[in-house]
C-alpha cells in the first residue's frame, strides 16, 4: 500500500514546467509521460515513512469488516520501494506480515510471514489483478506506481472537485497480467496529487472507481490522502482505506526490510 | 516440558510453568519507558467425531478437547524483547493428547547485522507443502495433528548473521524433546501404543546433548534457499519392542545420534513456484537420502470472481523403500488450495496422498472461516480411501475423522 501511496506521489508533483512548450508539438503521449515524471519527481527524496492504516470492507450488503494493519517503506535509489506490512486485526491474522520489493521492470519479489508456522513464503507476483486481503484493491492498486510500469496519454484539462486537473490515461506496460486494459486519472495541475481514478477491466468496461481526499502535506513536501474509497461497480462491494499517524524520516534502513526483519515484525 | 497433566507439575516449583510464570512476573513488572506490553492468543474447543468404531480397545467413537495459547509479549527500547507462548490442550479421552507445553519463552535482541535469540523457540525450515523433510530444530508435537506441523518448543541459543551474501544461523540445543505420541485411548495411533515413559538413547547425555546446527541461507532473484548440517539427537525416533509392567506390549522409542545435510529451495517464476527440499542423514542404521519437490501454480482472480485458485503437485522419496519411517517412501501428492478473498477470509484446502509402493490412499480437507473479528472457525476431514497391511496407515483404516474446531482470538 506504500505503493499506491508512492504512486500518488508520483502524480501529485509536476508543476508547470510544460507551459512554455504546450503550444508546440508536444503529442498527448508526451504529454502524459511528462506529467507522470513530474508527479514522481516530487515525491522523491522521503527516504522512509510509517503509518497506520484501516481497511473498511463493504460487501454488496453493506455488512463491513475491518482489517487494522502498519506500514513501514523505503525509499529505493533507481528502483522501486521496500515495504513491510503488519496486519494486526482481525486477530486470527495478527503478526502476519508481508515484504515486497517493487522492481521498476519486471515482477515485484514478496514473501509473506505466516506466524502460527514461523514461515516465510515466497508468493508469486505475477498476476497483478488478485484482491489484497480479500479488498477491493489488487496487488497492482497497492503495488509502488514506478513510472516505467505505464505509457501514458493525455486527454484533456478538466476541473474536479473545484481543482484544475490534468485528465491521463495509464496504459500497463505488463498488459498480459495486469487486471486493466487503462486507468484514467485526474491530476491536479497544482500539486500533481491523483485525485481519482477510474479502472478498465479486461474487456474495456469500468470496473472500479477509487477517490483520494483528505490530502496532507508533510515535510512541507510530501503529499498524503487520509482516505482511499474504492468502489467496484461490477460487485457492488467497496473498501475504504483510512490513514493515520504518518511519520516519515524514520531512520528505517534496508536492513528493516528483509527476511529476518520480516520474521520479527510484530 | 510437554508434561502430561497428570502429573502434578503444575504446582511443581521447579515445573517450566512456574518457571514461565516467574519470568512473566518478572518482565511484566520491569518498569520500562516504553510500554509495549502484548497480551494476544487463542483458545480453542474441538470436537472429532470418527466414522467408523475402532480398532483396538478403549478407543472411542470421539473426542472432545479445549487448548489455550495466550501469547505474552515485550518490547524494551534498542531491539530487546521477549515473548512467551504457553501451551495447554486438555482432551476428553486420550490423556496423552492432555498436554502442557512452553511454545516459546524467548529472549531476543535484533541489531542490523546480527539477532540473538535465547530461550524455547520455535524455526520452521522448508518450503513444500504435504511434507516437512528438512526442518529439524524443533520436534513434532504428534499427538496434536497426524499433519506433523505442530511443534513442540526448543530450549536454544540462536545466532542470525545478517550480511549482503546471505544469513548464516548459529544454534546450540541444550536440551532434547522428546516426540509425542497418542496414549491407549487415543485414535490414530500404531496398534501396539508408544510409551512415552520410557525413552532410550543412544547417547549417553541422554535428554541433556548439546546438538548444534549451522544454516546458510539466501535469496538471489528469483531463489530463495537454505542449506544446513545438524549434528545431534534424531527428532524421529527407532522403536523397540517391550513388555511393560503390566505385561502389555509397548513400543519404546530410541533416539540416535545423527548427522544430517539438508538443502531447500525455491524459485518464482511466473505463476509458478517450484520446491525442493533434499536431506543426507547419517548414524540411523544405513545412511540414507530423502527428497521432496513439486510446484505450486495459481489461478489469481477466477474468471473475474475473486476466487484464488492454487494447485500444489508434489513428489516425495526415501531411499530407505519399505524401512522407511515417515511413510512418505514413494508418494505422490496432489491438493488444491482455494482463497475466496471475501469478507469471512474463507479459504479450503484439500489434498490426497497416493504412495506409489503400495495402494494407500489418504484424503485431507481443512477449511476456515472468520465469524467476527475475534472468533474463527475450521473444519478438518481425513480419510484413509485405502491401504494394506504392509502401509504405514494400516491401523489408521478405521480412524477416518471429521473435526470441528471453534477459535476465540484475543
Amino acid at each position: 500500500m506504500k505503493q499506491f501511496i508512492n504512486a500518488l506521489l508520483l502524480f501529485l508533483i509536476m508543476p508547470l514546467l510544460l507551459p512554455q512548450n504546450a503550444a508546440s508539438a508536444e503529442t498527448p503521449e508526451e504529454k502524459g509521460l511528462a506529467i507522470a515524471m513530474e508527479a514522481d519527481r516530487q515525491d522523491n527524496g522521503f527516504n522512509d515513512y510509517t503509518s497506520d492504516m484501516l481497511m473498511i470492507l463493504k460487501n454488496k450488503h453493506g455488512k463491513e469488516s475491518n482489517r487494522k494493519i502498519r506500514i513501514n517503506a523505503l525509499e529505493v535509489e533507481n528502483d522501486g520501494d521496500k515495504s513491510l506490512t503488519i496486519f494486526d486485526n482481525p486477530r486470527d491474522v495478527k503478526g502476519t506480515a508481508f515484504l515486497n520489493y517493487t522492481h521498476k521492470i519486471g515482477d515485484d519479489d514478496q514473501w509473506l510471514y505466516m506466524p502460527a508456522l514461523k514461515r516465510v513464503k515466497r508468493i508469486s507476483s505475477r498476476n497483478k489483478s488478485g484482491s489484497f486481503m480479500g479488498s477491493e484493491f489488487s496487488y497492482e492498486d497497492i503495488s509502488s506506481q514506478e513510472v516505467e510500469k505505464y505509457t501514458y496519454q493525455w486527454i484533456r484539462d478538466e476541473e474536479y472537485e473545484g481543482q484544475q486537473c490534468f485528465v491521463v490515461n495509464f496504459y500497463p506496460v505488463d498488459k498480459k497480467n495486469s487486471g486493466y486494459t487503462r486507468q484514467l486519472n485526474w491530476i491536479d495541475k497544482k500539486e500533481y496529487r491523483p485525485l481519482k481514478t477510474e479502472f478498465f477491466d479486461k474487456k474495456k468496461s469500468h470496473l472500479k472507481t477509487l477517490t483520494f481526499s483528505g490530502y496532507r502535506i508533510y515535510l512541507d513536501k510530501y503529499w498524503r490522502a487520509d482516505k482511499l474509497h474504492m468502489i467496484n461497480h461490477q460487485n457492488g462491494k467497496s473498501t475504504i482505506l483510512e490513514f493515520s499517524s504518518y511519520k516519515f524520516r524514520t531512520g528505517l534502513k534496508a536492513t528493516d526490510f528483509n527476511k529476518n526483519s520480516l520474521k520479527r515484525a510484530r | 516440558m510437554s508434561i502430561p497433566i497428570n502429573r502434578s507439575a503444575i504446582t511443581s516449583a521447579k515445573s517450566p510453568i512456574g518457571i514461565l510464570l516467574l519470568i512473566l512476573f518478572l518482565f511484566a513488572a520491569y518498569p520500562s519507558r516504553v510500554p509495549a506490553f502484548e497480551l494476544t492468543g487463542h483458545l480453542a474447543a474441538e470436537e472429532k467425531l470418527f466414522f467408523n468404531d475402532p480398532l483396538f480397545s478403549r478407543q472411542q467413537r470421539s473426542a472432545a478437547s479445549f487448548a489455550a495459547q495466550p501469547e505474552f509479549y515485550h518490547e524494551w527500547e534498542n531491539g530487546f524483547s521477549i515473548l512467551a507462548t504457553p501451551f495447554l490442550r486438555i482432551d476428553s479421552v486420550d490423556a496423552e493428547r492432555s498436554h502442557f507445553d512452553i511454545r516459546e519463552l524467548i529472549f531476543q535482541s535484533a541489531h542490523d547485522t546480527w539477532e540473538l535469540r535465547i530461550g524455547i523457540g520455535k524455526v520452521f525450515w522448508g518450503v513444500t507443502e504435504f511434507v516437512h523433510l528438512v526442518d529439524i530444530i524443533n520436534q513434532t508435537d504428534l499427538i496434536e495433528h497426524i499433519d506433523g506441523e505442530e511443534k513442540l518448543g526448543q530450549p536454544m541459543a540462536h545466532l542470525s548473521v545478517v550480511q549482503n551474501w546471505g544469513v548464516v544461523d548459529l544454534f546450540v540445543l541444550p536440551f532434547f524433546r522428546e516426540r509425542t505420541f497418542p496414549g491407549r485411548r487415543g485414535r490414530l495411533r500404531s496398534r501396539i501404543v508408544v510409551d512415552t515413559d520410557h525413552v532410550k538413547y543412544e547417547s549417553g547425555a541422554k535428554q541433556h546433548p548439546i546438538d548444534l546446527a549451522i544454516r546458510y541461507s539466501h535469496t538471489l532473484g528469483d531463489w530463495d534457499f537454505g542449506i544446513y548440517h545438524f549434528a545431534g539427537t534424531g527428532r524421529e525416533p527407532g522403536f523397540d519392542l517391550k513388555i511393560n509392567s503390566q505385561g502389555r506390549l509397548r513400543l519404546t522409542p530410541y533416539y540416535e545420534q545423527i548427522r544430517q545435510t539438508g538443502l531447500d529451495v525455491q524459485s518464482v517464476y511466473g505463476n509458478w513456484l517450484y520446491k525442493l527440499e533434499a536431506l543426507y542423514r547419517t548414524g540411523q542404521d544405513d545412511s540414507f537420502f530423502a527428497c521432496v519437490g513439486g510446484f505450486e501454480y495459481t489461478f489469481v482472480n477466477m474468471a473475474s470472481s475473486g476466487l484464488d485458485l492454487g494447485l500444489i503437485g508434489e513428489w516425495a522419496y526415501d531411499e530407505r523403500n519399505n524401512k522407511c519411517t515417515t511413510g512418505f517412501d514413494n508418494d505422490v501428492m496432489a491438493g488444491a488450495r482455494l482463497a475466496f478473498n471475501d469478507l469471512a477470509s474463507t479459504e479450503a484446502l484439500a489434498g490426497i496422498i497416493q504412495d506409489m509402493n503400495s495402494t494407500a490412499t489418504t484424503f485431507s480437507l481443512e477449511a476456515s472461516r472468520r465469524l467476527s473479528s475475534h472468533w474463527k472457525i475450521s473444519i478438518n476431514a481425513f480419510f484413509v480411501f485405502k491401504s494394506s497391511d504392509s502401509d504405514i496407515i494400516y491401523d489408521l483404516r478405521n480412524d477416518d475423522y471429521f473435526q470441528i474446531e471453534l477459535f476465540y482470538y484475543f
